[in-house]
């Protein structure tokens, strides 16, 4: 046993707990320094990990169920990273919340080190255990503004759908096991290549069918994306932008770790569905936040959409994909926190969460209506921001398979009109922010350091991402090495 | 920085700077932006100046080259390569004066001025940078660049009770176009099996082996229609007159002028030369469509009421010519359209432009309302006389050079096509652009204009400037073709080498197509 790999994720856990413990001592005014405090924290931990590992090689823990690669590495940095962001957000945000600031910020950690257990996941077993400590702190920061009766809804609509797919998850874990006899990735990989008649085995398809619905349901994609738009209209903001960025993320590396990993020999059997679930998430996305007037909302069936984008990366199922998958995420990150880093200010400041409370933000806080168009233009993947250099090398991925199978172009023209609707609804936006009339009230908004900080952490990284991608895209293509995937 | 990147890099650098100013200082906003695109426009003539005919390796001079991403593992390799030859010569040179002049009628302007400057400049940068870039990445890059700006900007300063449908049917017209040839653009990347966006990699790679058949009818309609959307061809063009009209002064100048040729220099560039089988097919088609540009657009502005949808709807018409003399594959017609993008840009900057000026003054352009302006403003009236007849191909203008060289050089390829073209240059243009002179222009006066003041000094400047670029290479042509015809010769040699060649060698096609055909159906 090699217990010392998860020390970053037991540094996570300690500071969760410092963070719950030291608030009996630290009187109620004085609780928004926790949050500080534990923004700190993540920050050490973050830069720690760059000293500690340098995922060059693969290394297992667990008897085999923990591992850590190039893979899991990227992952852990990209939890921390929106961790701390949202941290910033949190603490901005905290004197809404009645039910405890501490609580919050150790809830978030406490998810964070949940997603960074799922970054290593090498067993069914872990995979499980991992998930189901992101959702359950999920459904309480989801339902935290406890005296909102939105927030309360939404708390319920993710407990109970969140506990439906766990059934589902834990269902297909158990069929996996009942066919082959084992829980973990490495050795259900080798049971599939040594012996082919297992791969057959409609028990094991089934299995794997369940298990993909529960990851299905964490990335919100279609058909599991009923609650996405619910539940991220009444989280409170930091909540949802936590949702949107780990959540999302953590999906996505179970899902790379599970065809990539576990069932690389079956993975081109999914092919058919993968390339029908991206189409229908990016068309259900798009379509679907045409008419939305709230901006959480419409967020939600954004992040429904990318959801779609990011499937595309897995449908083609090469090293291409996957790296355009990990680089399409990075971008998201920023992007997607810097939308809700200002729609916190800006709700917190106006009390409604209507488009058209952004109206006149431009004369009333330039860094926000700044900082909110760079992400709406980058989400909508123009240049020369992350989210462009993103979608180029998922669409470049989704053509280069087009050679092999012409199914790949009409997936390609799919994805081509989702970024057309796309553009509709996030220039609506913009449009709202710079020359929508009847804007009654224009005092200028303040906006304190640390939010400027993270503003600014977003804007370096959407353009650090769009203008110089080649150390980034680098590291991508390291962390995917850890896969069994084609070139 | 070299001259030639300094070109385009100069507006995007004062686009930070401005970034940075305090928006009260609207003087020095200004200020620096006329100082920017004043020095790039200067920049760009010496690069004229300096360029010579003399022949080199590849056809390009002032090459620059650095290397972006290149990641082996994704086989990705995507560089920062800038370099000109006769053809992004003139387009280069154009644009830069024009967006000198789009920044200077910008003064109309009168609210949220840092954040136009701002797009302002970037759209230059990024037209700029587009026609300078041999890397097809850059070159799509460069006009996603210019193209956002573009829709921010008639959003936002935009006129008209249209605006806001102009805006989105604009942008999703455009970006449609452009994600189409961004498949192409890729697919070429892919087809080619030489990994690289890099134009002369690519030209010399098609060269050594040249793209499978099925590989070339799949890219060229996608390379054909996406950009032939971005330049407004008939039956996709119905973006561009209701986006022109309702675009603030210097927009309009400038995609009208500058960005639209985008896609012209992409199919030149990209299209024609590397795709000559796939071309073959599409050609005649093309020519076809040229006629809903040149008649059935010219049709439609004769019935405008409205100053600005006339402009833009001749816009639409001249794109015509161009499209003509691209599917001619002759020499004289291919050089003669390539006068003739750069001559409409100048054309089209200086009609919105002129055009703004009226409304600015008047505060309308319903020609039915205007009349017997040319006493009270006899330069504005002047120029746009000048600018009308030069649009319906004067001789004289530079437009009259081009359209006369694109129809010498068609006639052989399409007989008929090119009798409607002249048709339609001559007596659809000279009845809306003379009826328009008439109407704004002459007549009684009118005494709700009496008190009308012609442009200031300052104002004139622009104006000047256009008109004589117009006139100069209108009388002395061989300026510009002198540049143009060996880089057309070349990209001519490859389209036509190719479908000469074939003729004794059927049974290269046939395996090429059999290859191309195991390829697409070869099962993982």
């Amino acid at each position: 046993m090699n217990a010392s790999l998860i020390v970053l994720e037991l540094a996570v856990v300690i500071l969760g707990l410092v963070v719950l413990v030291q608030d009996w001592f630290t009187p109620a005014k004085d609780r928004r320094t926790l949050g500080f405090g534990a923004v700190l924290g993540v920050a050490v931990v973050l830069f720690y990990s760059f000293f500690a590992f340098d995922g060059t090689e693969t290394l297992y823990a667990f008897g085999n169920a923990y591992v850590l690669d190039g893979l899991a590495l990227w992952f852990k940095r990209f939890f921390l990273l929106a961790a701390l962001l949202v941290l910033l957000m949190a603490t901005e945000f905290s004197d809404r919340f009645d039910a405890g600031q501490s609580e919050f910020f150790a809830l978030i950690l406490f998810a964070l080190a949940g997603m960074m257990f799922a970054a290593s996941a090498n067993d069914f077993m872990l995979l499980f255990v991992s998930l189901e400590l992101i959702t359950v702190t999920f459904y309480v920061l989801v339902s935290f503004l406890r005296r909102r009766v939105e927030s309360l809804e939404a708390g319920v609509k993710y407990l109970i759908l969140g506990a439906l797919s766990s059934g589902f998850l834990v269902y297909g874990i158990a069929l996996i096991f009942g066919a082959s006899g084992t829980m973990n990735f490495n050795d259900l990989a080798d049971k599939l290549t040594n012996n082919s008649a297992l791969g057959h085995k409609p028990l094991l398809t089934a299995g794997i069918l369940l298990v993909l619905v529960g990851l299905g349901f964490k990335m919100a994609a279609v058909p599991f994306q009923i609650w996405a738009p619910d539940v991220y209209q009444g989280s409170p903001t930091p909540t949802t932008a936590f949702l949107s960025v780990g959540s999302k993320a953590a999906g996505v590396v179970l899902l790379m770790r599970l065809l990539g990993t576990a069932i690389p020999d079956l993975a081109f059997n999914l092919e058919k569905l993968l390339m029908a679930m991206a189409a229908a998430t990016i068309l259900y996305g798009s379509l679907c936040a045409i008419p939305q007037r709230n901006l959480k909302r419409l967020l939600g069936y954004s992040s429904i959409a990318s959801a779609g984008y990011l499937l595309l990366g897995f449908a083609v199922m090469n090293k291409a994909g996957s790296s355009a998958v990990l680089y399409y995420l990075a971008g998201y990150l920023f992007t997607v926190l810097a939308a809700f880093t200002v729609i916190a200010v800006v709700v917190q400041q106006a009390g409604a969460e209507d488009i058209s409370s952004l109206a006149g933000l431009a004369q009333r806080s330039p860094l926000l209506a700044t900082s909110l168009t760079l992400a709406m233009v980058s989400l909508a993947g123009i240049p020369p921001l992350a989210g462009f250099f993103g979608k180029f090398l998922l669409l470049k991925a989704v053509i280069a398979e087009g050679v092999r199978w012409h199914a790949y172009y009409w997936l390609f023209a799919v994805a081509v009109v989702g970024v057309l609707i796309s553009l509709y609804y996030y220039f609506g936006v913009v449009k709202a922010i710079y020359w929508s009339k009847g804007a009654t009230d224009l005092s200028p908004i303040p906006v304190s350091l640390p939010t400027k900080f993270a503003l600014l952490v977003c804007i370096v990284g959407m353009f650090w991402l769009g203008l110089n991608p080649d150390g980034a895209l680098e590291l991508a293509v390291e962390a995917v090495k850890a896969l069994k995937l084609t070139a | 920085m070299s001259l030639l990147s300094a070109i385009f890099l100069l507006p995007l650098l004062a686009a930070l700077v401005v970034l940075c100013i305090p928006r009260n200082y609207k003087f020095v906003i200004r200020l620096v932006t006329l100082g920017a695109t004043l020095a790039s426009m200067l920049l760009a003539l010496a690069l004229f100046a300096k360029y010579n005919a003399a022949p080199v390796e590849n056809g390009f001079k002032f090459v620059e080259k650095h290397a972006w991403v290149s990641v082996s593992a994704l086989k990705l390799d995507i560089g920062w390569h800038l370099g000109v030859d006769g053809i992004n010569l003139g387009l280069i040179v154009m644009g830069a004066i024009v967006a000198f002049a789009a920044a200077c009628v910008s003064r109309e302007i009168k609210r949220l001025e840092k954040e136009y400057y701002i797009l302002l400049l970037v759209m230059t940068g990024g037209i700029l940078g587009a026609f300078a870039s041999l890397n097809l990445f850059f070159f799509y890059f460069f006009h996603e660049l210019a193209l956002v700006p573009t829709f921010i900007m008639i959003g936002v300063w935009g006129h008209g009770e249209n605006r806001n449908y102009a805006t989105f049917k604009i942008t999703i017209y455009l970006s449609l176009g452009a994600l189409i040839a961004l498949a192409g653009l890729i697919a070429l990347y892919i087809q080619s099996g030489a990994n690289t966006f890099d134009i002369v990699e690519l030209t010399k790679a098609v060269k050594a082996r040249p793209l499978p058949l099925a590989a070339q009818s799949l890219i060229f309609p996608l390379l054909l229609f996406g950009f032939g959307i971005l330049v407004s061809l008939w039956p996709f063009h119905t973006w561009a007159p209701l986006g022109y009209g309702s675009a603030p002064t210097a927009t309009a100048m400038l995609h009208a002028g500058v960005l639209k040729k985008f896609g012209l220099y992409g199919l030149l560039r990209v299209g024609i030369p590397l795709m000559p089988d796939g071309a073959a097919a599409w050609l005649e088609i093309l020519a076809f469509l040229c006629l809903g540009n040149i008649v059935y657009c010219g049709l439609v502005a004769m019935r405008q009421k409205d100053l600005n949808l006339l402009i833009g709807n001749s816009s639409v018409a001249h794109m015509g010519f161009i499209f003509l003399g691209i599917a001619s594959l002759s020499l004289v017609g291919v050089t003669g359209a390539v006068v003739v993008m750069v001559a409409h840009g100048f054309l089209a900057a200086l009609t919105f432009g002129l055009s703004g000026a009226l409304r600015e003054k008047t505060g309308t352009l319903e020609m039915e309302k205007l009349g017997g302006l040319l006493r009270q403003i006899p330069f504005l009236g002047a120029a746009l006389v000048m600018a009308m007849l030069a649009g319906c191909g004067l001789p004289g203008f530079a437009n009259f050079v081009g359209e006369a060289m694109v129809l010498f050089g068609s006639w052989r390829a399409f007989p008929l096509v090119t009798t409607l073209a002249t048709w339609g240059a001559l007596i659809i243009g000279a009845v809306y652009m003379l009826r328009a002179v008439r109407n704004i222009l002459h007549g009684p006066e009118k005494s709700e204009w009496a008190a009308l003041k012609d442009a200031s000094a300052w104002a004139k400047v622009p104006f000047v400037l256009l008109l004589a670029a117009l006139l100069l290479l209108g009388v002395w042509p061989r300026l510009l073709t002198d540049k143009i015809q060996p880089s057309v010769a070349a990209i001519l040699t490859m389209a036509n080498a190719k479908t000469a060649d074939k003729a004794p060698r059927p049974s290269d096609v046939k395996k090429a197509v059999g290859e191309a055909k195991q390829r697409a159906v070869q099962p993982r």
